[in-house]
């Protein structure tokens, strides 16, 4: 993406057009930029996560022109799309389900970055603006689920926006101007359907940060070990394109089964009973993708300690570049790391599953082990076994770690009989 | 000519050092009407009180109403539940404050500090967890008083907290009795 296009268009109106806004040579220095030619399918969450933005900018403007911002009518305007609206039931489970679907990508994604250390110099601004998508992301679903007005929607708004009344001194100001009134209402309702419309073009904006970022450096690839020469690469297109769309394809697989067959898997059934200020549901969770930071949030027996636990557990991604000790990127070449980060994996599932759970009994104790090795992680395991772990020789390029795999003589794939 | 420069620059610097002056202090007057905005209205505060009657509420019964878009609770206490409030030693409590809005700031969480005096059986709090807003559930949790089934908080009869994360007792808000079974909240 540096330097100068060496595209050169033919046709003379191409060529003018061109000239005045350099579109075209843009985008051709797109597909055809220089990609590592081993790519896992880990790598096409980038594309899926892409497609998962626009379907949910789609679906949700669609859906905004039938939704009614009001407390009296915002429950029956969503039952109005799901049974009069031609489709609306379609285009509602697509937004629904396509959130969940989202946030699986976009952990998929985080993981993969954290394994082969793609967050490591010289990527350190495209991992923070990954960190800022994500914030981004949990706001935007977040007022997104408080649309519908249901009780999950109305109770969770009201514990979400209460985190800041944990703020000294200026507190209850910031969650009376949050809520513009002395609870969640009408006002709140209001303002998070406006941020909710506006939020998805700032992520939008995110993105392309995002990508640009990436096209400075490139993207990294399972071995970590950087391009060294045009040996390493392939063109974006046909070879990146081809196996993205793939793999986009399977994504929606799963993506159409859980809208055509399990539309409400993903949510809570309590939210097909609209909001009453006056009775709290006896057991209140957030979506199951804001399960392990609420397991977090709890495990704190002191209100601003939780908050500022809640909050660390996702500030601290900022830091990852940083507390990373070692120089080796992937963790194929890290034999000590590789297992931490498995069991790190299985931290952040214990966790998701004690937030579903109510705090009671050993859940709590459970939560509170699983947040301090949460933290630990970060802030002990990462930094040491960084110092102390021998990591394996790494290839000399990636070409060689691909011949390695495949040596001479032995093609990779026979062609079919 | 250098005179000419030196006039030159002075005149610069008071045209930048002006301008960015102007600029910062209009930008955070032009912020303040859009933070603002975002305040509780006027028609949101003219919801300001409620008058209840006490009368029909028996020994041992709660109410719950809406002020301000927040439940209030209103209990009529048993003589049980007003005694085992009294014999709580105020060290004991997480929260010393009574966190009542018509006495003054800083009364220490006595039983008769959180009721108005001589209307002891009559508790009047709101029903938001000082925790995290959720509404509690009354007679449950350790203290026989409420539970907040979020997050596991536990409140006494007099509803001052006693175990769990929310920091301060429940908030008593500003009422006062128009007559002898009469309240006014607000």
């Amino acid at each position: 993406m540096s330097g100068h296009s060496t595209y050169e268009p033919k046709n003379p109106l191409a060529k003018w057009f061109d000239k005045q806004l350099p579109i075209l040579s843009m985008s051709y220095d797109f597909m055809v930029f220089p990609t590592p030619k081993n790519l896992n399918y880990l790598w096409t969450f980038g594309g899926i996560l892409s497609m998962c933005l626009v379907i949910q900018l789609v679906t949700g403007i669609v859906l905004a022109m039938h939704y009614t911002p009001h407390v009296d009518m915002a429950f029956s305007s969503v039952e109005h799309i799901m049974r009069d609206v031609n489709y609306g039931w379609l285009l509602r489970y697509i937004h629904a389900t396509g959130g969940s679907m989202f946030f699986i990508a976009v952990f998929v994604h985080i993981l993969r970055g954290m394994y082969y250390g793609s967050y490591k110099a010289p990527r350190e601004i495209l991992w923070i603006l990954g960190v800022i998508i994500l914030l981004l992301m949990m706001m935007t679903a977040f007022m997104g689920y408080v649309l519908p007005w249901g009780q999950m929607s109305f109770w969770g708004a009201k514990v979400i926006t209460s985190l800041f009344s944990a703020i000294p001194f200026v507190g209850d100001w910031v969650v009376t101007l949050l809520w513009g009134g002395f609870s969640v209402d009408n006002p709140t309702l209001n303002r998070f359907f406006s941020l909710h419309y506006l939020m998805p073009f700032v992520i939008v904006g995110a993105v392309a940060l995002h990508i640009w970022a990436l096209h400075i450096p490139g993207s990294n690839n399972p071995t970590g070990v950087s391009v060294k020469s045009g040996q390493d690469t392939v063109p974006f297109h046909p070879y990146i394109t081809m196996k993205d769309g793939f793999a986009a394809i399977v994504f929606l697989v799963l993506f159409a089964f859980f809208v055509f067959y399990k539309p409400n898997y993903l949510g809570h059934s309590i939210n097909y009973e609209i909001a009453d200020p006056l009775k709290t549901p006896e057991h209140i969770v957030p979506e199951w993708y804001f399960l392990p930071f609420y397991a977090i949030l709890r495990a704190i027996p002191d209100k601003l300690g939780g908050v500022l636990a809640m909050a660390g557990a996702i500030v601290i991604l900022f830091f990852l570049p940083w507390l990373d000790t070692s120089r080796v990127r992937s963790a194929k070449y890290r034999p000590i790391f590789r297992q931490f980060f498995w069991l790190f994996v299985i931290d952040v599932v214990i966790l998701g599953f004690v937030g579903a759970n109510p705090p009671e009994g050993w859940w709590i104790t459970v939560g509170q082990f699983a947040t301090a090795y949460y933290f630990a992680h970060f802030l002990l395991i990462i930094p040491l076994v960084g110092l102390i772990e021998n990591p394996k020789p790494l290839p000399a390029s990636i070409s060689e770690s691909v011949l390695a795999n495949h040596p001479k003589g032995e093609p990779a794939a026979q062609p079919a009989e | 000519m250098s005179t000419l420069d030196s006039h030159d620059s002075e005149r610069r610097d008071f045209l930048y050092i002006g301008t960015g002056a102007f600029a910062a202090v209009g930008t955070a007057m032009a912020a303040w009407p859009f933070i603002d905005q975002m305040n509780p209205d006027a028609s949101v505060k003219a919801l300001a009180s409620v008058e209840v009657d006490l009368a029909p509420i028996e020994e041992g019964q709660s109410i719950t109403i809406s002020w301000r878009g927040n439940p209030v609770f209103i209990r009529h206490r048993t003589a049980k539940e007003i005694e085992e409030a009294k014999s709580v030693p105020i060290a004991d409590l997480p929260d010393q404050d009574a966190r009542n809005a018509n006495i003054d700031d800083g009364s220490p969480a006595t039983d008769v500090n959180r009721v108005i005096e001589g209307k002891e059986k009559f508790l009047i709090m709101l029903g938001v967890c000082t925790h995290l807003g959720c509404v509690p559930v009354g007679e449950a949790g350790e203290f026989g008083g409420w539970f907040c089934p979020c997050h596991g908080s536990h409140y006494d009869t007099a509803g001052r907290i006693r175990k769990g994360p929310a920091p301060e007792n429940l908030l008593v808000p500003p009422y006062s009795y128009a007559s002898d079974t009469l309240v006014k909240i607000g």
